[in-house]
């Protein structure tokens, strides 16, 4: 081997391990950068990012309503089966008959948290909510009911889809 | 009594003349052998401990975390936590194992680790043995841990084992030639093995810097050869946890386990103690010729700080860079020690002892 490429080699590590010392370095002397949040304490303020995958919620607007028309896709694209739609047929003001949901049932036990049911669904009714404190001492309170009691749907489902797209 | 916090021979004489007055000079002896044994056994368990927690912290604030911070104030009762933990847990008995040399091996390791601490000079007159082959006798005592290692690896009866055994007996046997031929560097700057007369010689500047160039290279091959030795990261081969679980303290439970831990840790202390003596100048404060009111300043820290502050700045370093730096495999860390630094090695006390010659160093 050539004398000055073997002294070659040995500065040349010594300026890598030098480069990984300093961003190391960088690190351990600003506490500032620490990620780790801690939590029992923080609870009050915690800061979670927006795509974390709590649950799956239906959203309400301030009239009580959501714009789930129980039409069953999420149910069927669901792997586990953790989803199940209780529909009703009513008979609305026009005396057409309506398919509106009484019960969206979401089984958290079963949920792998795939977001399939949250990408098909065609009216964007139901999203990722941010809870995360999930442990309870029956398993039966996993089983939840996402549509509120008394909440009925939206009508302008439509432009609601629209404006989500533009 | 006279006790100074500055100079402890006169405490260590008090002692000795306070034993042997009330005593025949064999039970003053006895007696002394004791306190040393006692104070050691605490330092080594106090030590041993924070330095887990060392590791932990800066680990952490490498990989931005907090690391242990729930265990009393800053996390700071979580290895005595821990190290409760082990001793209440089951020492497990493996079944073809050589029982005798099993449980053997833990103490020859933690042994070879208290031997070596007797000699090192914490501060001024504060040194359980003043060697005059100091260095040769740390040298070879901190050698002896690796038939521990052996043992264990042999004893367990397992291929993890027996495996990460081998590794360290090369490993061992290959870096401390490294280790030797850097700390000979300084030997030959301060023409004594002697520990004390070395700090003694460092008087007016640590060897570090009065050996300008030469002292430099020995101190970062040092650096890097007594990492090894220990069997600290990036050269952990001996119980790299992807291939061989824990190597070869796979088979060991309880504070059994705790011992090679903390061994690890203490031989760690060790060679930093090692450098801290040899390359920083021990005790001895930091001085400028010249600048006398620096060098007051200076002179009023006491020499037990400056001690354990220098030790403490060579282990962040030595965490620093097993943080850092992937592990090596055995290939590369052997060529490594025999193609890289014990060339280098060779030549910078070729080096050294012309410059010794010459006088082209800071007297």
């Amino acid at each position: 081997m050539n004398i000055f490429k073997y002294f070659g080699e040995v500065f040349g590590a010594i300026r890598s391990l030098w480069a990984g010392m300093r961003v190391t370095g960088y690190y351990s002397i600003r506490p500032g950068k620490v990620v780790t949040q801690k939590y029992p304490e923080n609870r009050k303020k915690l800061i979670i990012a927006e795509r974390f995958k709590g649950e799956v919620i239906m959203t309400h607007d301030a009239n009580n309503q959501h714009s789930c028309n129980g039409c069953g896709i999420c149910e069927m694209n669901c792997p586990n089966g953790s989803i199940e739609i209780i529909s009703n047929k009513i008979t609305n003001a026009e005396g057409k008959s309506e398919r509106v949901i009484d019960k969206h049932i979401y089984h958290l036990s079963m949920c792998t948290f795939c977001s399939l049911c949250i990408k098909t669904c065609p009216s964007n009714s139901i999203t990722w909510g941010h809870d995360f404190e999930h442990a309870v001492f029956d398993r039966n309170k996993l089983t939840k009911v996402l549509n509120q009691p008394g909440s009925s749907i939206r009508k302008e489902i439509k432009e609601v889809k629209e404006t989500k797209e533009a | 009594m006279d006790f100074n916090i500055y100079d402890f021979t006169s405490f260590t004489t008090w002692v000795h003349n306070a034993l042997t007055s009330s005593m025949s000079p064999g039970w003053a002896m006895f007696v002394e052998l004791a306190i040393v044994g006692v104070v050691f056994i605490a330092f080594y368990a106090v030590i041993g401990l924070y330095l887990v927690y060392a590791e932990r912290k800066v680990c952490a604030l490498i990989q931005n975390r907090k690391g242990p911070n729930r265990v009393g104030p800053f996390g700071l009762l979580q290895t005595i936590a821990d190290l409760f933990k082990l001793l209440m847990k089951e020492l497990i008995y493996i079944k073809n194992a050589d029982k005798f040399l099993f449980n053997l091996a833990p103490f020859i390791v933690i042994i070879a680790s208290f031997m070596a601490i007797a000699a090192l000079p914490f501060a001024k007159g504060l040194h359980a043995i003043d060697l005059n082959i100091g260095i040769f006798y740390l040298f070879a005592v901190s050698s002896l841990g690796v038939i521990g290692i052996l043992l264990a690896g042999w004893s367990s009866n397992s291929k993890y084992s027996l495996i990460g055994a081998i590794r360290s007996g090369a490993q061992v046997v290959s870096y401390e030639l490294s280790v030797g031929l850097a700390l000979l560097s300084i030997v030959i700057f301060s023409g004594s093995m002697q520990l004390s007369t070395i700090v003694e010689s460092q008087a007016n500047g640590w060897w570090i810097i009065k050996g300008h160039i030469p002292a430099i290279i020995s101190f970062l091959i040092f650096l890097v050869a007594s990492t090894a030795e220990t069997n600290r990261g990036p050269f952990d081969l001996a119980e790299a946890e992807s291939e061989l679980t824990a190597g070869f303290h796979t088979e060991y439970s309880g504070i059994k386990f705790a011992f090679f831990f903390l061994a690890e840790y203490m031989n760690m202390f060790i060679v930093a103690a090692i450098a801290a003596t040899v390359f920083l100048g021990g005790w001895m404060p930091f001085h400028i010729p010249g600048l006398d009111g620096m060098n007051h300043v200076m002179d009023y820290i006491p020499p037990f700080v400056w001690f354990m502050g220098k030790t403490a700045f060579i282990i962040f370093i030595m965490m620093w860079f097993k943080w850092t730096f992937p592990r090596l495999r055995i290939d590369q860390l052997l060529k490594l020690e025999w193609k890289y630094l014990l060339p280098l090695n060779l030549m910078n006390i070729v080096l050294i002892a012309f410059i010794v010659l010459m006088g082209w160093y800071i007297k």
